[in-house]
């Protein structure tokens, strides 16, 4: 590894980086904008100038830009000198011209990345005395605020929007300093990953809609690791709540899932935990006929307790509840009685990528983003795993560029120019859907047809893979060579039994021809895969077995059975218990309803696509009648088995092979750092004795946390706590998410200690 | 709507290079040459036939200064502001037109007659002060020879 020396003291360095990654991997602090990891360097922003030196003799040196400076043995540098720390703070104060420092109604006061660079700069003193340029702001639909006055030019919206994530209607316009990053018109953004731009822009330009109906700054949150449970992918979020209310979602860096990015289902999708529908007390009926009244929680447990004492009763398991959730309701019902409430066809699907999975390595995202090829058999990515397809994508975009960097060897931060080169040329994605899908211009040849049609192709490629022929005219021997001449080659598949098979075929075919290769399959929910690992029967069996009483758990009978069979059933049920966060139409013929706590509410483990279990931590303790289903369960047995979180989870482990592993998805709720737990709040965190004046004068005692080593309080450990335990990026002058750096191992890379969470499901094939 | 020669030219321009998008300024021209300025409309016609979005033509659009996003005068005078105009003191030129036809830098005469432009330069310092009105040059430019350049421009119909 190359040595630099920085102010002559040396250190080691990776040969592959620019400059400012380096030094801000070893903690140095450089102030930069338009460098961010994911998007690599332009020097747009002349920010982080840095003095390098011919050698140790020269003590003059030059100025340059460290983002767009290769890592060199020998380098000498400084960050610390007069002559930079003037032109930076010059830099800065330029880029601060026509900004209306309006950091007090600022949607991005606070987390500014703007704020911290100004201060880190110290420009504190503005000279500026003439008009300031302005802008028209475009409404930009529902989700992302534009206020294009703020903007600094660092071209990283564009740059992520267009060139990343494939989005057409975002564009920068005009030229020198009549720059404006927008739409052509008004209108909604259309790309399923434009939230990103929240996080993407330095400042306010971008920042989130629906956030600002709560007005709340980052120090003033109490937030939680957690994960998104919208679809099977798993992405690492934050919860972030005030007031009882969760006011935004960020994205919570991991490098094997989702990296620095989430789509806008995953962003924007969890408003149902502020929604109107939302069950917030116990709700019981006296008779069938008679209206669902509310009642208290001793009431509504005495009737559901007496509805299941000494009757045959069954249980409906849900892919949206935790395995805990699900673990306590077979408990509570016995394995014999228990259902996955899955639909037939979701139901065969997630046991078949079970068996798959348990016989074939999977990838993960950043595995899929680093391979040299990719077949998508079936699949509507966008629609069912988004962050899949932008993971893809990538794959798409690197790999052309990534063989001309072999002739022409460019680092990958700067391949600006070889990108030029290789223009609209395509890498090795093949994709075959029943109809377009919006991945199909990433794709290097697309198919169209049926789902049997599809299946059909998927194995004439397994064929062309195990017998490879010199005729390259069919679409399947082109896929099949670009998979043989991959190093590491992706299938990606999901849904429908018969195309999920030929894609394990291809995935055989190329193991045998000897190749690496890893099969990929979308799970609908968030944790499908985790309730086909927990077994049960299936659902189609319950209408014509039918029972006394039911119990329901996050699940609505109507989305996963014919309408006919759902009405019957409960129609023959004498007691429905149902444990739901909102009013569904299942909800709705209940007799007894118990308000269970949502996911930025509970405390849960979670399974994703690839056998991964994640732990997610409740951002908020629930109102006081809500309670995790687990809770509840426990309650409705003759005595309490679980007082916490911790007991369920280990009590799952030992029931269940499967899950042995689970409990080690994030540190129990035993763990201390020096003796403390990790604080929800940040030590800023406002109000705290005055929040609930308008009830009581006195400060009430924050909620105990018995299930996890978080503290519902600004109080505790200030140590950077273990990765699956971050609660907020936060560090010494970096006020914004790109204080992210300090807690990664590598700029851009594992997260310290180790990426979060634990992968239950190890594949016979070794990859 | 582009019209079937417009239509027929940008073909044309598409058939010289491997991207259609690489044809996108070229297509822009043709308009603009037609119709004297590119409308929001033409930008979303020329996005339909490069294959490209209205956003993509039109950040390329407003790049250029001298493709015009805004309706112009019939004709265009481009005066120069660059460092040799300067020291020819090519404000006394700005202001002497801007006088003749009540209108400043970026504005169109209410007839709808000029439309009156900065340039940063015309390639013509030993000429200095220069101008060009719809693509012909005028050096040496005093108060006199500039209004009998607007007489003769009045005059005339945009070819």
């Amino acid at each position: 590894m190359p040595v630099i020396y920085i102010d002559d003291q040396p250190y080691e360095v990776a040969a592959h980086h620019n400059l400012l990654h380096a030094c801000l991997g070893l903690g140095f602090d450089i102030p930069y904008f338009c460098w961010h990891p994911a998007l690599g360097s332009v020097g747009a922003c002349r920010q982080c100038a840095v003095k390098v030196f011919r050698d140790e003799h020269d003590r003059r040196g030059q100025i340059v830009m460290s983002c767009m400076t290769p890592v060199r043995d020998g380098l000498r540098l400084t960050i610390d000198d007069p002559d930079v720390r003037r032109f930076r703070a010059t830099i800065i104060e330029w880029l601060m011209v026509n900004h209306p420092h309006d950091c007090p109604v600022c949607d991005e006061g606070g987390h500014c990345h703007l704020q911290d660079m100004t201060v880190m700069t110290g420009h504190n003193y503005r000279r500026h005395r003439f008009a300031k340029r302005t802008h028209r702001n475009q409404d930009l639909g529902p989700h992302i605020h534009h206020e294009m006055n703020r903007c600094i030019q660092c071209y990283r919206c564009v740059r992520f929007y267009h060139d990343y994530a494939g989005g057409k209607d975002l564009n920068v316009f005009g030229a020198h300093h009549h720059v404006y990053f927008g739409r052509h018109e008004s209108g909604a953004l259309e790309s399923e990953f434009a939230g990103n731009l929240v996080e993407v822009c330095p400042t306010g330009v971008f920042t989130d809609k629906p956030a600002r109906r709560y007005y709340a700054r980052k120090w003033d949150l109490q937030s939680a690791p957690s994960v998104c449970g919208q679809c099977g992918v798993g992405c690492n979020v934050l919860f972030n709540e005030r007031y009882g209310k969760l006011v935004r979602v960020d994205n919570r860096y991991h490098y094997e899932i989702n990296g620095y990015f989430l789509c806008d289902r995953g962003r924007f999708g969890h408003d149902f935990v502020n929604g109107e529908e939302r069950i917030r007390r116990p709700l019981a009926r006296e008779s069938r006929g008679a209206s669902l009244r509310e009642t208290s929680a001793d009431d509504a447990l005495s009737r559901a307790t007496q509805a299941v004492a000494g009757r045959r009763v069954i249980g409906i398991g849900s892919p949206r509840a935790s395995l805990e959730a699900n673990f306590a309701l077979r408990e509570l019902v016995g394995a014999d009685s228990f259902y996955l409430g899955l639909s037939d066809a979701e139901f065969k699907s997630a046991n078949l990528s079970l068996a798959l999975l348990r016989e074939l390595p999977t990838a993960s995202l950043h595995e899929i983003e680093t391979a040299d090829a990719a077949l998508v058999l079936g699949e509507d990515l966008l629609t069912t795993a988004p962050r899949m397809a932008l993971a893809l994508r990538q794959l798409a975009r690197r790999q052309p560029t990534a063989e001309s960097i072999v002739a022409c060897p460019v680092p990958e931060w700067n391949d600006q120019a070889v990108r030029e080169l290789v223009q609209q040329q395509k890498g090795s994605l093949f994709s075959a859907t029943p109809g377009p899908t919006k991945l199909d211009e990433d794709a290097a040849a697309v198919y169209y047809g049926e789902l049997d049609e599809i299946a059909g192709l998927g194995l004439a490629v397994a064929a062309a893979v195990d017998q490879p022929s010199a005729e390259t005219d069919s679409l399947a021997t082109q896929i099949a060579t670009a998979l043989r001449n991959a190093k590491r080659a992706v299938i990606v598949s999901g849904g429908n039994e018969a195309v999920m098979q030929a894609a394990a075929a291809v995935v055989r075919a190329l193991r045998r021809a000897g190749r690496d290769a890893a099969l990929c399959l979308t799970q609908p929910e968030g944790d499908t895969l985790g309730l086909a690992m927990l077994g049960g029967r299936a659902l189609s069996e319950v209408v014509r077995d039918g029972a006394e009483c039911v119990i329901v758990l996050e699940n609505d009978l109507f989305a996963r059975l014919p309408e006919a069979d759902a009405t019957a059933f409960l129609e023959r049920t004498k007691t429905l218990i149902v444990l739901d966060h909102s009013i569904t139409r299942t909800t709705a013929r209940a007799d007894v309803v118990l308000p269970a706590a949502t996911i930025a509410e509970s405390t849960g483990t979670f399974v994703n696509y690839e056998g991964r279990a994640q732990r997610c931590f409740s951002a908020f303790a629930p109102q006081p009648d809500v309670r995790e289903s687990w809770r509840w369960l426990d309650a409705l047995r003759s005595s309490l088995f679980w007082p916490t979180f911790d007991d369920v989870c280990r009590a799952m482990a030992q029931a269940v092979p499967a899950f042995a592993k689970a409990p080690d998805a994030a540190p129990s709720a035993a763990f201390r750092q020096i003796g403390n737990k990790i604080p929800r709040q940040s030590p800023r965190f406002s109000g705290r004795t005055a929040i609930t004046a308008q009830l009581n004068v006195s400060e009430p005692k924050p909620p105990d946390d018995p299930d996890s080593p978080l503290a519902f309080s600004m109080e505790g450990s200030r140590e950077q706590p273990p990765p699956a335990l971050i609660a907020r990026y936060w560090a010494p002058g970096w006020n914004s998410v790109q204080a992210l750096n300090k807690f990664q191992q590598e700029i851009g890379g594992p997260l310290r200690g180790g990426d979060p969470g634990v992968r239950l499901i190890e594949p016979e094939a070794k990859p | 709507m582009l019209n079937a020669e417009e239509k027929q030219l940008i073909e044309q321009a598409v058939r010289h290079y491997e991207h259609p998008r690489a044809a996108c300024l070229e297509a822009l021209k043709i308009v603009q040459e037609r119709r004297g300025w590119v409308s929001d409309d033409d930008v979303r016609d020329v996005a339909d036939a490069l294959a490209m979005s209205p956003a993509e033509v039109d950040s390329l659009a407003t790049f250029y200064s001298l493709i015009f996003r805004r309706p112009v005068g019939r004709h265009v005078i481009l005066v120069c502001d660059s460092v040799s105009c300067w020291i020819m003191g090519y404000e006394r030129i700005v202001q002497h037109i801007s006088e003749r036809l009540g209108v400043g830098l970026g504005e169109t005469t209410p007839d709808g007659e000029f439309t009156l432009l900065p340039v940063v330069c015309l390639g013509a310092c030993d000429r200095a002060p220069a101008m060009m009105i719809d693509g012909d040059l005028h050096g040496d430019l005093t108060e006199e020879v500039i209004d009998q350049l607007l007489v003769t421009y009045r005059g005339k119909k945009m070819e």
